[in-house]
């Protein structure tokens, strides 16, 4: 198990490695000028422009650009500085992060409460009416895509009935983040009903389960640890990633509703040409997702004894 | 400990002093819906057993023998299974009466089963430990504590090595011959009055079959039980079985005292079922085999209905269901306990 997780560990720094350089080589491969840009429209002469490249370091060439990026992140834990402002890649992050894990827990609660409990009624019932209903509800969910679905709720909910906000304040409370996080949420939370519904029907077809009924147990103690232990496994591997990926931010859901999570300030980055930014925020939600990724693995073996590692 | 002790240390059936057999199934039918048809699985059996008494019931698979197991166990799945008529009484009273919840209560405490295969009847992902203490968690209210004693105990008991060491071992870690050893032990837990063992041997080596077999008369004995052993290998059942019964296609063929069956068959199935153990004086003999197939059950032949494959079947085969009669001996004496589903059971038996 030790052995295991320190080859995991060091499985992750080629991993940490190719994907910054990477994003690194895509951001500077994109057309624009963050300095330019700094200008706007009015411009500025060619001395003060070449000055500024000079002092970000902009005017080396991009590879040791990236080995100077590189080696003040790992020396001195230093992911970079925005352009714009000044702001060390850090501190706008600290800022973005705490509003994205609560969308993120917000969200993750729905779909692992509704995902479940709809599969869980679905795979008991299989084949019957309550099953071919959510079925066909989750089929629904997940045919439309998320900025439909975004938008359709903030219509209905903001505009014609009026019960939200339609932007979410800069400090939100958890209720103004509902429906943000319901439109997050949907999508996985289709793919955790149908993924629970399909391990319940198979598994309750196993043989332990004809042993755990000759074994005169209760039904909820047939169901509750029997089948739901067994079943779980799969549900829970998605939701593990599903972890990193709501961590990563939600560009779509969080610029339809104007919530200023970590996915507004990477698609802000974006269109603002700020590669220090996208490349310091990317390499930290890389290593979120290398980090939780190694715990559901290890969460697998727990539930999973079969799995050996080694 | 005799039955009679254990009869009065549980919660007593509402029938007390029942003296006839402890199990009883009385013209039992179950038929499967399916969307091909009706499959007519269990066509009227009979069989009853006593306390200490191993009955083996014999057939090829598709017969009907694990699924009146199951029926008796009350874990058929219904539907699309369904018991159209019949009786099972255990201490003289019906099952198929009871409401779930007394069912519920009978299993694992009464009666007991041992499934086929070790390793997919075990849960996979809990411990041997946790799975046999179970038993005593649900139906003693046992603490978790006490409950792994027990289970350490029980694997004592049925001879797996280092018991304590493995009882927090998962199924997968044992070898198939410890798994069903486990599987007995789980049966065993709360000393049930029957067993039923379904293929108890099948997925095993003959060398592990013949341990597990031993050990499970062992404890049969030990603790008086009645067991129904259902296997189709006809070698295990010829040393710990009192009587047995033959199913085909739903029906019992042929019911006999053991060894009276090996030397007398009374039915032309259980004969060609003889026929075709291999044997060491006939070395370099072609095999005997039954012709055919076993029939399907959703369109049993008319008649009897191991007619098509029947070597002396005649027109009489073909139309008329042979009833199971007594057999007697050629000049007319009782020959107890054995009856015979066949139109002409006297050539069969008398040659």
């Amino acid at each position: 198990m030790g052995r295991y997780v320190a080859r995991r560990l060091l499985q992750m720094i080629p991993v940490f490695l190719g994907t910054t350089l990477l994003i690194f080589l895509m951001v500077h491969s994109l057309p624009g000028d963050p300095v330019l840009a700094m200008f706007g429209d009015k411009g500025a002469d060619p001395a003060t422009l070449a000055a500024k490249r000079h002092e970000l370091g902009l005017d080396k060439p991009t590879w040791q650009q990236y080995l100077f990026y590189m080696r003040d992140m790992l020396l001195h834990l230093d992911f970079g500085t925005q352009i714009r402002n000044g702001l060390p890649v850090t501190d706008v992050l600290g800022d973005a992060f705490p509003i994205t894990l609560q969308l993120a827990t917000l969200a993750f609660a729905i779909e692992l409460i509704f995902g479940i409990g709809l599969g869980v009624i679905g795979g008991l019932r299989a084949g019957r009416l309550a099953d071919n209903l959510i079925l066909i509800f989750t089929l629904l969910i997940i045919s439309i895509p998320v900025f439909v679905l975004g938008f359709i709720i903030k219509m209905v909910f903001a505009f014609n009935l009026g019960w939200i906000d339609p932007n979410v304040s800069t400090q939100p409370e958890w209720g103004e983040l509902i429906a943000p996080a319901i439109v997050l949420g949907f999508l996985s939370l289709a793919y955790v009903a149908r993924l629970t519904r399909t391990s319940m029907a198979e598994n309750l077809r196993a043989d332990y389960m004809r042993t755990a009924v000759a074994k005169g147990l209760p039904r909820r103690r047939v169901i509750g640890v029997h089948l739901m232990r067994n079943s779980m496994i799969p549900v829970i591997t998605f939701l593990g990633t599903d972890i990193g990926a709501l961590m990563g931010g939600a560009i779509v859901t969080e610029s339809i509703f104007n919530i200023k999570g970590v996915g507004g300030v990477i698609a802000e980055s974006i269109s603002r040409r700020e590669g220090a930014t996208l490349v310091g925020l990317v390499t930290i939600l890389v290593i979120v997702y290398l980090v939780t990724s190694l715990l559901i693995d290890l969460l697998y073996a727990v539930l999973d004894p079969r799995i050996r590692y080694a | 400990m005799s039955i009679i002790d254990k009869t009065a240390a549980v919660p007593a059936p509402r029938g007390g002093d029942h003296t006839g057999p402890l199990l009883e199934v009385r013209d039992l039918h179950v038929e499967f819906h399916t969307r091909d048809g009706v499959a007519k699985a269990v066509n009227g059996v009979n069989y009853s057993v006593n306390a200490g008494e191993t009955l083996a019931v014999l057939g090829e698979s598709g017969s009907g023998k694990s699924v009146t197991a199951q029926a008796i166990m009350g874990i058929l799945d219904m539907p699309p299974g369904k018991i159209p008529q019949g009786e099972i009484l255990f201490r003289g009273e019906d099952m198929l009466k009871m409401s779930e919840e007394e069912r519920r209560k009978i299993r694992g405490r009464k009666i007991a089963m041992i499934f086929q295969d070790a390793l997919s009847s075990l849960n996979p992902v809990l411990t041997v430990g946790y799975q046999l203490g179970e038993m005593f968690r649900v139906h003693h209210g046992m603490s978790k504590k006490d409950a792994k004693v027990k289970a350490i105990e029980l694997m004592d008991k049925v001879k797996i090595p280092a018991a304590k060491a493995r009882v927090s071992d998962y199924p997968h870690q044992f070898s198939g011959g410890m798994r069903q050893r486990i599987m007995i032990a789980m049966a065993l837990a709360l000393e049930p009055d029957l067993i039923i063992a379904d293929e108890p041997t099948t997925a095993l080596d003959v060398t592990v079959q013949a341990q597990v077999m031993d050990l499970l008369a062992e404890l049969q004995q030990e603790y008086n039980m009645g067991l129904i052993l259902i296997t189709h290998d006809l070698g295990v059942v010829a040393d710990v079985a009192d009587k047995i019964a033959v199913m085909y296609a739903g029906r019992i063929v042929e019911q006999a005292p053991v060894h009276e069956l090996y030397k007398r068959p009374a039915h032309p199935y259980t004969r060609g079922l003889l026929d075709s153990i291999p044997r060491l004086d006939q070395k370099g003999q072609e095999l005997y085999a039954i012709k055919g197939l076993p029939p399907n059950l959703l369109k049993v032949p008319t008649g009897c209905a191991f007619n098509p494959r029947c070597p002396k079947a005649d027109d009489l085969c073909r139309t008329e269901i042979p009833a199971l009669v007594p057999v007697t001996e050629q000049n007319g004496a009782d020959l107890p306990g054995r009856k015979s589903a066949c139109h002409f059971w006297k050539e069969t038996i008398h040659g």
